[in-house]
């Protein structure tokens, strides 16, 4: 597996809209980073398994918490959309609905996004 | 595309099913399922944050049977999603392309999202006292 393809460095940023590996590239690094966050995330859901709204609110209160949750929805997010519009340039050949489709997942993306990290902030800095 | 019929190379249907394969479609369908899980998650914070009235509403809804069926399914597609993923991992950096260890990677994979699933919820339930 060594000569078959040109090394990264020969196409990086240099697709024919001047950033070719871009899309590939963000997917492969939110990831990577997505490892670590989701078993903080697990790990965490897990262990505050049953308990009420007040204890969650004080779980989530503390400050790396709510850092490593943000960090986790926009990473997330950022990963998801750009595997939810690979999965419809795959399958989806008519242009019109391919265009729709993908303005519709970056859309929903940025809005589960704003939601969630807005929910963290609240009850970070909430009463 | 917009042109006359052309002679189509062989696709899917024309392999025999083996794990890679199966691993393959799986990462696409785990992925879309995760994407209905934030869905679902974002609800819960926006409940959290709103307050402990609406919080327990939804803590119904998640508690209910079909809640934590929903719920079960979505960590098993996180856990086939973290595997498989980390697999086309080592085959971005040109690995695991040999027969054996790519047949074997792809049923690790299965075995690990079913072992990890059964061990959260095990975990869960033990957290909240189940037994």
């Amino acid at each position: 597996m060594t000569d078959f393809n040109n090394p990264l460095a020969k196409v990086r940023g240099l697709g024919s809209a001047k950033d070719g590996t871009t899309h590939w590239l963000g997917q492969r690094i939110t990831a990577v980073a997505n490892i670590p966050l989701v078993i903080f995330f697990v790990v965490s859901f897990v262990g505050n398994a049953g308990k009420g709204h007040a204890e969650w609110v004080a779980w989530m209160k503390q400050p790396l918490v709510s850092v490593l949750l943000i960090l986790f929805i926009a990473n997330f997010t950022h990963h998801m959309r750009s595997g939810l519009q690979e999965v419809v340039e795959d399958y989806v050949h008519d242009h019109g609905t391919k265009f729709a489709a993908t303005l519709a997942i970056k859309f929903s993306c940025i809005l589960i996004a704003a939601l969630s990290i807005f929910s963290v902030l609240r009850i970070a800095f909430g009463g | 595309m917009a042109q006359a019929k052309r002679p189509l190379s062989p696709h899917l249907q024309v392999y025999r099913w083996g794990a890679h394969m199966a691993v393959s479609i799986l990462h696409r369908i785990t992925g879309s399922a995760l994407a209905f899980g934030a869905i679902l998650l974002a609800w819960w914070l926006v409940a959290l944050a709103t307050g402990h009235e609406y919080f327990n509403i939804v803590q119904g809804y998640a508690g209910s049977a079909i809640g934590r069926l929903v719920l079960f399914g979505i960590t098993f597609a996180l856990m086939q999603h973290l595997a498989s993923g980390l697999r086309y991992l080592f085959t971005d950096t040109g690995k695991l392309y040999e027969l054996k260890a790519n047949t074997m990677s792809a049923k690790f994979t299965f075995v690990f999202s079913v072992v990890m699933t059964l061990v959260i919820w095990a975990a869960a339930y033990k957290v909240m006292g189940a037994y």
